[in-house]
Order: structure tokens, then C-alpha cells, then sequence
């Protein structure tokens, strides 16, 4: 028994000590580094231990500002993909001529570059002194005035960054929703049919619960990658997130590191150390009510 | 309920590249009486699921009709018709429990039909104990073994009191000892609410040994329909006599002159009244019995003793069938290992068939 027990941790010794390295030291550091008060980053010296970095980060403004877009976003997006994924799928599961391609089509998406679409999502809603983006030419078309999605109001700017949100995360859903109906066995479904259940009925009573577990990770996992979203905000409206107000946490914690505000440890770690207990909350409640559903 | 098909006939489209079309369903033709427990007995792919998918209109017919005694249900939605489906697989919804399951049909319930909280539960008790699973109600699917799954989807077609009551392949997902429990089961259910019950199987024991009526097809063409007996002392083909019966027949080549079976060139049986030619002589494993001066000569191979009969294995020159076996009383068992066993043969239990048509060629038993 002991002889066996040693082997098990021989085996589980590369992993153990990868993560340990990687994941598990770091946090560590990123916890030190977020209760060291006026660390200098050029010195490597810091005055005492506090929460003066948490006090700081939950005054910032630019933070405020971050955590405000990001929940934004989160509440927004994660459904909306979600439901709207879900229908796409349904659509998909229910027609038979072309379904291949179509599925293609809504895969797209996933396999083009962030940055590019990004770049596209730009083209479509801007707003320049000589030429307006198509989005713009609809709304002029329809009696409109244009409106500067890029550099404008902060809604106009907000919608943009949703929608394209909504529009990246999409396709996986969409993969995983009709991998999932098409697993769902038909029987049920001529089991309501003999039965004279209504679709509605059939939809609600039947396909759902078949389908919630990977409803579920969906949404937890959109929550999580929402939570997380970044790069997706650099790619329409530049680098500087900050004068955009857009910024969102991750963003905050990078311009902390690198920006051009940058070289403050301290203060990324606390912001990051709130975004993890933020995902991780939301996370546990999230699991915790799949599980009573499931059940 | 009497359920009629009127020439009812399904094509499938082809899948293969030539683009034949696949008749699952040729051309049925038949009545099913008022309150019978009817086996559709045939062997994989014979179209038989497809009539039952006909009946329950899951599927609809290429051409042809199907009547609920004088309505004619063709066109309508299998909600409309009545009827109540039991599958393979028992498709009870996983995530609702027994109770859940069985009130579901009634929950479809719209408009003038609704009924009242209390009424439902009320019938969904009396569903269930019917299938004597109402000690089970608040179990999972998953909570519970395949015999009382399959309990659970009864119940959940006859809640409704469906006019007709179909089941797909009822046995085939019980194992031996709950099969056998299970078919008896079906036959009280049945016998209590007197409802039309058709169920398809390929298991020819299972259907001979519930069924008021067996339908035996064959490549979506009826072969026969008859009371089980009646069908296995009389099939009107090779197809059916071979299909019915274990230890299955035996089948010979043979020839008919003057009146008498030759096999092998030895005549065996007087069959006065069968012309002459080339046939199939087809002899029950029960349609020998062994005398020391019986006209069919054969070597033996092996004897089987299994307590009240004797099966003994046999070879002989104008065999067809992969194996030859006699069933015979223990008590008339041959002594010791002879190399050669003479039998006699019961006119009742051999049946001639034509070389090229396989149909049945009828000969005096009597005579």
C-alpha cells in the first residue's frame, strides 16, 4: 500500500511540479506583491505590509471605471450570446437542406483572428470627417443622424463592444448547442409526438433539461471568459482603454504592469486578486445552482 | 378497437446512388380484431417497426389506408388517433420521475379535454397500478431496473386510455428470466383492459407464446396471418415453416412420384394427393419417431438428453438445413450409440414445398 502510494506521486510529480512552478508560486507572489505597501519596482524595495494597494485600487477611477464596463458587459453578453446561440442552434437542428454549410458559416467566427474582426467592426461603425462606416449609412438611410461608435458616447461605444462581443463568442456556443440537440434521441421527441405535446411544451419539458448540463458550462464558462475580456476591447478601440473608457479589469491590470502608467506591481496584483474573488463568487454560485437544478 | 390496413404501402427513398427506392411495407392488406393481442413477428429489416410507425403515425404511408375501426386515421397526426406507444428503448424522459413521466400524456391535455388536477393524478395512480409499479412513483428512470422501466412506459401509453396500444420490440432489452416474466405480464395487461395491443418482435417464441394472432412478414411482404398454431402446423411457405419453431425445421431436398417422398432416393412417406417433381420436404424435429423398420434412414451424430425429451442429432445426404434434430420422448431413446437410426415419419408434422416458388404443396395427411 505505502509502495503504491509513492508511486502514485511519482506519477503525478510532473504535473504537480509544472503547476507548482507556474500556477501555484505565482499566485503566491501575486498575493505578496498586492500587501506590499510602496514597492518600487526599480529598487525591488517596499516599505511594510497593508491593504494600502486595495484601498488604492478600489478608489481609482479608472478602476471604478473597469470593473463597471466588465460587469457590463458580463450581464449583457453572457445571456444574450447564450439565447441567442441556443435559437441559432435550434434553427440549425431543424432544417436538413444546407445544414453543413450554414454551419460553417456561423463557425467562421471562431477561426478568424480577434484582431481582425476587430478591425472589420471598426471599418462597419465608424465615423470620420469625410466617410461614415456602414452601420452609419443605415442609420442615414433610415432618417438618422450618424453617431461616432468608436470615439463617441460612452453607450454608443458600449453597444459596439457588445455586439461584437455577442458576435466572437457565438460560434463555440453555437458548436457546442447542436452537437448537444443532435445527441438529444429522437425517441423522446416521437414519444411527445404520439403524446399531442405542444413544441412549446416539447421545447421546455424536454429539449432544455436534455441540454442544460451544456447550457451550463456555457454559461460559466461565458461568465469566466467574459469576466476575462481584454483583447477584444484593444481591438476596436485601440490601446489606450483608459481615455476610451472602455478599459476593462484585465485591461487595468495590464496597463498597471506595461501601459504607460506602468511599472506597478503592487497595484496590478490587488486588482487582479479582486478579479479572481469576483469570478471565483460568481463561479461557486453559478455551480451551485446547476446543481440544484440537475437535480 | 378493430385496426384495418387497406393496401398500405411505404416506400422509403433510396440511399444508395442508384437511387432504388426501398419498399419497407408492401401492399398490407389486413384486419386486426377488436380487443386481440396481435404479434408482428418477422426478422430484422422485414419492415415491421415500419408498420408499427404506419399504425402510430410517426410515419406516413406512400399509399394506402389505415382504419380505428370504421374511422379512417390515414391522415391524422398520431396525437389525433389515439393510440399509445411503448418504445425499444422506453424513451421515459430521465429527468422526471415516474410519476412525472406517466402524468405527462395528460398534461398535454388542451381546451375541453383538461382535466382537473385531482382527476390526473387520480388516473396516473390507476396507470400505474395496473403495472404494479405505484409503490415507485417518486423514483428516477435511472433509480429504477429495465423490467420496471419498461413498467413505467406502459403505463405512460395506457394513461390515456389509448384505443390502440403498440410496443416496439417490448423484450428485447431484458435479460432471459425478466423476458419471460415480462411477456406474461403484457398478456395480463392486456387481457385487463381489453385494449388492441400490437407488438412487434423477431423472437418467434415471444410471439407465439402471448399472441392471440401472429403476422409473419418478410422483406415488407405478409407472409402469413393465423392463430400461432394454426400458423405453425400449416405455413403456407418455406419461409414461415423455417421462421417458427425451435430446434427449427428440417429441411430437406426431395421428390414426389407416385404419390411418395423420396429423399436421397429412398421413399420415405406415402403423400397421396402431391404431384409429382422436385420439392422441399420440411419435417418438424417432433415429426420423428423412432422404429426399428422406419422408412427414413439416417447416421447418427449425437444425442442430447435434456430430462423429459431426447433431441437427437442427425446427418443425411439430402439435408438442406445447417443442422437435422429429432425430438423424441426420453423413454424412446435409442440404446447405446447405433450408427444408423430409423425413424418413421408423421405425416401431420411434414409439409412439402416447391422447388422453385418455396410455396406449400398440400398432400393427404390421412392417406
Amino acid at each position: 500500500m505505502e509502495g503504491r502510494n509513492n508511486r502514485a506521486w511519482l506519477y503525478l510529480l510532473p504535473a504537480i511540479v509544472f503547476l507548482g512552478v507556474f500556477m501555484v508560486y505565482p499566485l503566491f507572489d501575486v498575493l505578496v506583491y498586492s500587501v506590499e505597501e510602496k514597492f518600487n519596482f526599480a529598487s525591488q524595495t517596499f516599505t511594510g505590509y497593508g491593504l494600502y494597494n486595495y484601498r488604492y485600487v478600489l478608489r481609482d477611477p479608472y478602476f471604478l471605471q473597469a470593473v463597471k464596463n466588465t460587469f457590463i458587459i458580463v450581464i449583457i453578453t453572457v445571456p444574450l450570446s447564450t439565447g441567442i446561440a441556443l435559437l441559432i442552434s435550434l434553427g440549425l437542428n431543424s432544417i436538413k437542406p444546407l445544414r453543413k454549410l450554414y454551419q460553417t458559416v456561423f463557425f467562421l467566427p471562431y477561426v478568424t483572428n480577434t484582431l481582425a474582426v476587430g478591425l472589420v467592426f471598426m471599418i462597419l461603425f465608424k465615423k470620420t470627417a469625410y466617410s461614415d462606416g456602414l452601420i452609419n449609412l443605415l442609420i442615414n438611410a433610415f432618417g438618422g443622424s450618424s453617431v461616432d461608435f468608436i470615439d463617441g458616447p460612452y453607450w454608443a461605444k458600449m453597444l459596439v463592444m457588445c455586439l461584437y462581443t455577442v458576435w466572437v463568442v457565438m460560434p463555440f456556443k453555437i458548436l457546442i448547442l447542436t452537437s448537444a440537440l443532435a445527441s438529444v434521441n429522437q425517441d423522446y421527441y416521437n414519444a411527445a409526438k404520439v403524446d399531442g405535446t405542444s413544441r412549446w411544451r416539447i421545447f421546455t419539458r424536454i429539449t432544455l433539461p436534455m441540454i442544460s448540463p451544456m447550457i451550463f458550462y456555457l454559461i460559466i464558462t461565458g461568465f469566466i471568459g467574459a469576466f476575462k475580456a481584454y483583447s477584444d476591447e484593444v481591438a476596436i478601440f485601440g490601446v489606450n482603454l483608459n481615455e476610451a473608457g472602455m478599459n476593462t479589469i484585465v485591461g487595468y491590470v495590464y496597463d498597471m504592469l506595461y501601459g504607460n502608467s506602468g511599472g506597478y506591481p503592487s497595484y496590478a496584483s490587488a486588482a487582479a486578486l479582486i478579479l479572481f474573488v469576483i469570478v471565483f463568487t460568481i463561479t461557486v454560485i453559478n455551480l451551485m445552482i446547476s446543481k440544484k437544478s440537475s437535480l | 378497437m378493430k385496426v384495418v390496413l387497406k393496401n398500405l404501402t411505404k416506400k422509403f427513398p433510396s440511399r444508395n446512388k442508384k437511387g432504388d427506392e426501398v419498399v419497407a411495407v408492401n401492399n398490407f392488406d389486413f384486419e386486426i380484431p377488436d380487443g386481440k393481442l396481435i404479434g408482428l413477428l418477422g426478422p430484422s429489416g422485414c419492415g415491421k417497426s415500419t408498420t408499427l410507425n404506419l399504425i402510430s403515425g410517426l410515419e406516413k404511408p406512400t399509399s394506402g389506408q389505415i382504419f380505428f375501426g370504421d374511422d379512417d386515421v390515414t391522415a391524422l397526426p398520431p396525437e389525433n388517433r389515439g393510440v399509445g406507444l411503448v418504445f425499444q428503448n422506453y424513451a421515459l424522459y430521465p429527468h422526471l420521475t415516474v410519476r412525472q413521466n406517466i402524468l405527462f400524456p395528460l398534461q398535454n391535455l388542451k381546451g375541453k379535454d383538461k382535466l382537473p388536477k385531482e382527476e390526473m393524478e387520480a388516473k396516473a395512480l390507476e396507470a400505474a397500478r395496473l403495472v404494479q409499479i405505484d409503490q415507485l412513483m417518486e423514483r428516477k428512470p435511472g433509480q429504477m431496473s429495465g423490467g420496471q422501466q419498461q413498467r413505467v412506459a406502459i403505463a405512460r401509453a395506457l394513461v390515456k386510455r389509448p384505443r390502440v396500444l403498440l410496443l416496439d420490440e417490448p423484450l428485447s432489452n431484458l435479460d432471459a428470466r425478466l423476458r419471460l416474466q415480462t411477456r406474461e405480464e403484457i398478456r395480463r395487461i392486456q387481457r385487463e383492459t381489453g385494449i388492441t395491443t400490437i407488438f412487434v418482435t423477431h423472437d418467434q417464441e415471444e410471439a407465439m407464446s402471448i399472441s392471440d394472432m401472429i403476422v409473419v412478414m418478410k422483406d415488407g411482404v405478409v407472409q402469413q396471418i393465423g392463430r400461432p398454431q394454426d400458423v405453425y402446423d400449416s405455413p403456407v411457405n418455406r419461409f414461415v415453416a423455417e421462421f417458427l419453431g425451435t430446434p427449427p425445421i428440417n429441411v430437406f431436398e426431395g421428390e414426389v412420384k407416385d404419390g411418395e417422398l423420396r429423399l436421397g432416393g429412398e421413399t420415405v412417406l406415402k403423400v397421396p394427393g402431391a404431384p409429382d417433381g422436385a420439392v422441399f420436404a420440411a419435417v418438424r424435429p417432433e415429426g420423428f419417431a423412432l422404429e426399428a423398420d422406419g422408412a427414413f434412414r439416417c447416421e447418427l451424430k449425437q444425442i442430447e438428453v435434456m430430462g423429459r425429451d431426447t433431441s437427437i442429432v442427425f446427418e443425411h445426404p439430402a439435408r438442406v438445413s445447417a443442422n437435422l434434430r429429432a425430438i423424441i420422448p426420453s423413454e424412446d431413446r435409442p440404446a447405446g450409440s447405433p450408427d444408423e437410426v430409423r425413424f418413421r415419419l408423421k405425416p401431420s408434422k411434414v409439409f412439402l414445398f416447391g422447388r422453385e416458388d418455396n410455396r406449400r404443396i398440400p398432400f393427404d395427411a390421412e392417406g
